[in-house]
């Protein structure tokens, strides 16, 4: 039979190896050092983020969460990672990412990062269910390693790419609080519309007025204004 | 009779909210500045009249909004503010035009975004849902990066894009705790929307799994913290005060850092409600003290004058956390009586300084000297002003933080070491930076600025009434809704 064939065993094998391959993606995009390249990196972690929403759909029989997994896919898979290497090529940005820290280090921190989210959580969450808790630490992980990228760049567009990251942590956290009311689902989605709607903005006019976006560029601006 | 029923039937709540996005979509339609100016300070007026009524009104707790005795006191002193500024407002774009600073159209995305940026942060304060609540206090983040920017100079947009990277990672972080505090309450009350209303959290809060409420507590004060403007989180305060228009540096310091603060202290009661949990009291002190410390330090170093006060405001954030996470009857009232004094006292002083900029031409303390002999009027409000954020008696300031002061005497004496210092420090460098602008022979200015003086002076006289009296009712209520707070 079909149906027996998923056990509660395979959900959550599946659920986790999703959740998994998001961090992994994550310090896959922490090491890239070319734009394009990140671009993808991120396109591909939208991907799996798409995957791992419609398994917690069908596992927690939640058809809502498929429009979740949609957006992330359609949006956040395609549009926005085709939109910035339009607006790369338009803009001639440097094609290197410019890092403020090292690869080597950054790299090290961010394993010291998913250590204290497993450390966190894990001793945090005694009394929930398995999957969960869990799934709470993957996405854990998932928001500090974009939090560290927006750190550690220096240009524009790769922060914005950290944030997004950032963001597809906060959707596995939310898809995997089991029955979270759709109100939030539609935030998260919307928020992304908005920021990118917001960031596209800036990026434009950032492009009137300065030959590049990197962000240490604004702040010569400043000048001695203190 | 039938009259008496409607006023104890009606419900201003939804009211409150309708009115401003009611303006917003009439606004974005106007194409007059002048009319649209108008319209602004009317839809301010009405909804601040709104607000007064929820005094009255019954305290009730639905599904989607909430009226208690805490966020009554923010809303009606966030619509009072919002009212003055719209007034401030209408005088200080008049000018701007004239200058060819902004354009009629950016005028109209002006006052839509005004009202906009209106509505959210009532719906913050009046929602009974946190996820609701965390979407409202994000609208009003994008709208003051929309306004921040609008001047689309170079030092403009880095300030709006500062603040969005900034204000983003915290309300993402903010985001995080709203989720985990959905995952301890789901085990509790259920799967589905009960999970994430207030009054039905507050009330099972005492089954929660005290380790994971702690953790999504410590995301919360990161997240909401980063919108109060706390330190280490407070780095795009300043460039965002500084660099928009001067009615949005008012709205800024004087309502939506309150909103956030709102936003901590509820998650600060959910855990209050729960024996089990850690006390969140000295994180938020701690966070408290290191703003005052660091603005106060920060304070000598200024050059710029906007920026000079948004610093003064991290200052004064900080002693609000700090007094709110002292806790017990005294100190929450001083932190409520805080509040209140550092929103008034905050936006006059930027009513003032927006005029102060536009007769002088510059935001640079080195171009603003003498004021109190070329421009009378605007120098000795500016005087008294910052003499009352400073805290010099008979203000409404000295008075809430004299009981802060005694307070932590009395508690934790050690701690009223570095608050007194930092008091200290903040208060030299204020007088220090006074005396320059108000003082000395006069910097070249014009004088052709039609300023209203209206709305500081009504802000100046209510600090000073309530340094010397403040009216009995009041005292109970904010003695009543201290007792809340714990």
């Amino acid at each position: 039979m079909i149906e027996h064939a998923i056990t509660p065993n395979l959900v959550f094998d599946v659920a986790h190896m999703f959740a998994g391959a998001l961090v992994l993606i994550s310090f896959l995009m922490l090491y890239q050092d070319r734009l394009y390249a990140l671009l993808n990196v991120f396109a591909l972690q939208a991907v799996a983020l798409a995957l791992a929403v419609a398994w917690q759909a069908y596992a927690q029989d939640a058809p809502h969460l498929y429009v979740t997994a949609g957006i992330a896919l359609v949006f956040k898979a395609l549009v926005i990672p085709v939109s910035l290497h339009r607006m790369v090529a338009r803009l001639g940005i440097h094609r290197q990412v410019e890092t403020a820290v090292s690869i080597g280090p950054t790299m090290l921190a961010g394993i010291a990062l998913v250590a204290l989210s497993m450390v966190v959580m894990l001793k945090a969450t005694p009394a929930a269910e398995a999957l969960a808790r869990e799934d709470l630490a993957f996405a854990l992980s998932v928001v500090l390693l974009g939090l560290l990228m927006m750190v550690t760049r220096r240009n524009a567009v790769s922060q914005v790419v950290g944030f997004m990251s950032l963001e597809n942590g906060l959707i596995l956290a939310a898809t995997g609080a089991k029955g979270m009311p759709l109100v939030v689902e539609i935030s998260v989605a919307f928020s992304v519309l908005i920021a990118f709607i917001v960031i596209g903005i800036f990026l434009f006019r950032i492009r009137e007025r300065f030959d590049t976006v990197d962000v240490d560029a604004l702040d010569r601006f400043r000048g001695g204004r203190a | 009779m039938i009259g008496s029923i409607a006023a104890l039937t009606f419900n201003p709540a939804p009211v409150i909210l309708a009115i401003p996005a009611v303006a917003a979509v009439l606004l974005a339609l106007i194409p007059s500045y002048r009319v649209s100016a108008a319209l602004n300070v009317g839809a301010c007026a009405l909804t601040f009249l709104t607000a007064l009524a929820l005094l009255v009104a019954p305290r009730i707790a639905g599904p989607f909004l909430i009226v208690d005795d805490l966020n009554i006191v923010f809303v009606v002193l966030n619509t009072f503010v919002a009212f003055t500024t719209s007034v401030f407002s209408a005088s200080y774009i008049a000018h701007e035009l004239e200058t060819g600073r902004l354009t009629p159209l950016h005028l109209r995305f002006y006052h839509a975004m005004y009202q906009v940026l209106l509505a959210a942060m009532n719906l913050a304060l009046l929602s009974n849902n946190l996820g609701v609540m965390w979407v409202a206090i994000e609208v009003a983040t994008l709208t003051t990066v929309l306004m921040v920017g609008l001047y689309r100079t170079e030092a403009a947009i880095e300030a709006a894009w500062k603040y969005f990277m900034l204000g983003s990672v915290g309300i993402a972080l903010a985001l995080f705790g709203t989720i985990l505090v959905y995952m301890v309450a789901q085990p509790v009350v259920g799967e589905g929307p009960d999970g994430m209303i207030w009054s039905v959290l507050m009330k099972r809060a005492r089954d929660f799994d005290p380790a994971l409420l702690n953790v999504a507590f410590v995301f919360l004060l990161l997240g909401y913290g980063t919108k109060v403007g706390l330190a280490p989180l407070h780095a795009w305060l300043p460039d965002a005060h500084s660099e928009g228009p001067t009615p949005i540096s008012a709205v800024l310091s004087g309502l939506l850092l309150n909103v956030a603060l709102y936003a901590v202290l509820r998650f600060k009661l959910l855990l209050a409600a729960h024996p089990g949990t850690l006390a969140p009291g000295p994180l938020m002190m701690a966070m408290g003290l290191a703003s005052l410390l660091l603005a106060g330090f920060m304070l000598y170093r200024r050059r710029d004058i906007k920026r000079l006060f948004a610093y003064s405001s991290i200052e004064h954030m900080g002693l609000i956390a700090f007094a709110f996470g002292l806790g017990g009857p005294v100190a929450n009232f001083a932190g409520l009586l805080h509040m209140t004094m550092h929103s008034l006292t905050k936006s006059a002083i930027f009513f003032a300084v927006g005029h102060v900029c536009q007769v002088k031409g510059s935001q640079k303390l080195s171009d603003i000297r003498g004021l109190t002999t070329s421009h009378p009027a605007l120098g000795w409000g500016l005087v008294v002003a910052v003499a009352a954020i400073a805290g010099l008696p008979p203000a409404g300031v000295f008075m809430s933080e004299f009981l802060l002061v005694t307070s932590t005497f009395a508690h934790r004496p050690w701690l009223a070491l570095p608050l007194v210092a930092g008091l200290l420090l903040a208060f030299g460098a204020l007088m220090l930076k006074l005396s320059g602008i108000a003082f000395g022979a006069p910097s070249p200015g014009t004088d052709k600025v039609k300023a209203s003086y209206l709305p500081m002076t009504v802000h100046l006289a209510l600090v000073l009434v309530a340094g010397l009296y403040l009216p009995p009712p009041l005292v109970a209520w904010f003695r009543h809704v201290a007792g809340l707070l714990g």
